[in-house]
């Protein structure tokens, strides 16, 4: 399901099925991608911070566009205990290497894969970040 | 600051495009007759080969390399070096005035960065600035890799580089009349490109900047964001337009100008060290 922002319109919630993974995208083009993801955190339960968060980055291949700061988005991350992962839209092989990636992530959240939790799987991806 | 004003007078209001420059091999400040001499026979060689600029006109192209000792930011700075090329039609006497056709010079202000881990037979001179045709710029570039082994490229300058641009020369000190300051975005994702050009008066730029910087001579990235935002929310109120999801491209105030493409303008000697500095640090990030 996609959406601008959050929250989601309260009219379709009977119909909603259950939400297992939040990917919030951020372009790195756009300043106000960002304070969009900002403000929308906001309407986040807490719940879902305990790995069933994740931050985007997009268009990060192209430095000379760049319009966020890096050290925002990585502290947007440690803040809200979610993982960040980059994907550059443009080129094929890495959109669907990222979006196998976060289907993998999708199953492990909605407990598809047994023995793995979405909490001790983002702490995985966290301690092997900060290495 | 001891720039002496007049010395500098002729790169102020001159359009120069950017280009870093990777430390040169074997340069020497005391041979700058010998380059120039065989940087003019070198032009000399590729007009011959048929890469003449401008068609059918025969122009004898003088070169002269110079030394500019104003422009550095510590002693460790190497001194700037200027390149000039200048025309005379054989047709015209020997004696008449020389036109100048293009300039370019090499700097480096408070370069310690990447001075301080180069080896000993090095030159840093990060940044390349060009005015005049981008043929002469070619030839003239060719020419310095070939004999000193350094790599010219073009130097772009971001957005949020732009934007720090924009919060530092904000903050200077200028006369009563200064100029309005501009910054121009451009609009993703449409059919037809739109720039947007967006003017703020100088004293109510410099007054928003006041109340947002907290230690004079510090700036910090929060406090550029806040000055930024300050100025989307104003325009946003008026004509319900994000800027923050355009792309800054042209940042404008009556100390210099500078375009992402690396297209600066300087407007005033006073700041003109100033505004190097910045520009040999993004040419050195794009070096490293």
């Amino acid at each position: 399901h996609l959406a601008t922002s959050l929250p989601l319109p309260s009219e379709r919630d009977h119909l909603r099925p259950r939400i297992d993974l939040i990917a919030f995208m951020i372009d790195i083009k756009s300043k106000y991608s960002l304070k969009n993801v900002e403000a929308s955190l906001a309407h986040v339960d807490a719940s879902f911070f305990l790995g069933k968060v994740c931050f985007l980055v997009t268009g990060v291949g192209r430095v000379n566009y760049c319009s966020v700061e890096m050290n925002a988005i990585w502290k947007l991350g440690e803040v809200y205990c979610s993982p960040v992962l980059f994907c550059e839209l443009e080129l094929e092989g890495i959109r669907v290497a990222t979006a196998q990636r976060l289907l993998r992530m999708l199953q492990i959240c909605a407990g598809h894969v047994p023995g793995v939790s979405a909490l001790s799987f983002s702490s995985l991806m966290r301690s092997s970040a900060d290495e | 600051e001891n720039v002496d004003p007049q010395r500098t007078a002729f790169l102020l209001r001159k359009q120069w495009t950017l280009y870093s420059v990777s430390p040169l091999y074997g340069f020497s400040n005391a041979q700058l007759r010998d380059y120039a001499r065989l940087l003019s026979a070198f032009i000399a060689a590729e007009k011959q080969k048929g890469l003449a600029v401008e068609v059918g006109v025969e122009l004898d192209i003088k070169v002269a390399v110079s030394s500019l000792p104003d422009l550095k930011g510590s002693d460790q700075d190497q001194a700037a070096i200027l390149v000039q090329l200048s025309s005379r039609s054989p047709a015209s006497p020997k004696n008449s005035e020389e036109k100048l056709v293009w300039l370019g010079w090499f700097c480096c202000v408070a370069g310690d960065d990447l001075s301080q881990n180069v080896p000993e037979d090095f030159t840093c001179l990060p940044l390349f600035l060009a005015n005049g045709a981008e043929s002469y710029t070619s030839i003239v570039g060719s020419w310095f890799q070939k004999t000193f082994d350094c790599c010219f490229r073009r130097l772009a300058i971001s957005p949020l580089n732009l934007s720090w641009m924009a919060a530092m020369w904000t903050g200077c000190k200028v006369e009563k009349t200064a100029s309005a300051m501009e910054l121009v975005f451009s609009v993703p994702c449409l059919p037809q490109p739109l720039d947007i050009s967006y003017a703020i008066h100088p004293e109510d730029a410099k007054a928003l900047w006041d109340t947002v910087q907290k230690t004079p001579g510090e700036i910090t990235q929060e406090e550029v964001d806040v000055f930024m935002d300050c100025l989307y929310s104003h325009f946003h109120r008026h004509f319900k337009i994000h800027l923050s999801a355009t792309k800054l491209v042209k940042v404008s105030t009556a100390i210099a100008s500078a375009h992402c493409d690396g297209i600066v303008k300087f407007l005033q000697s006073q700041y003109l060290t100033g505004v190097l500095m910045l520009l040999t640090e993004l040419a050195i990030s794009q070096i490293q």
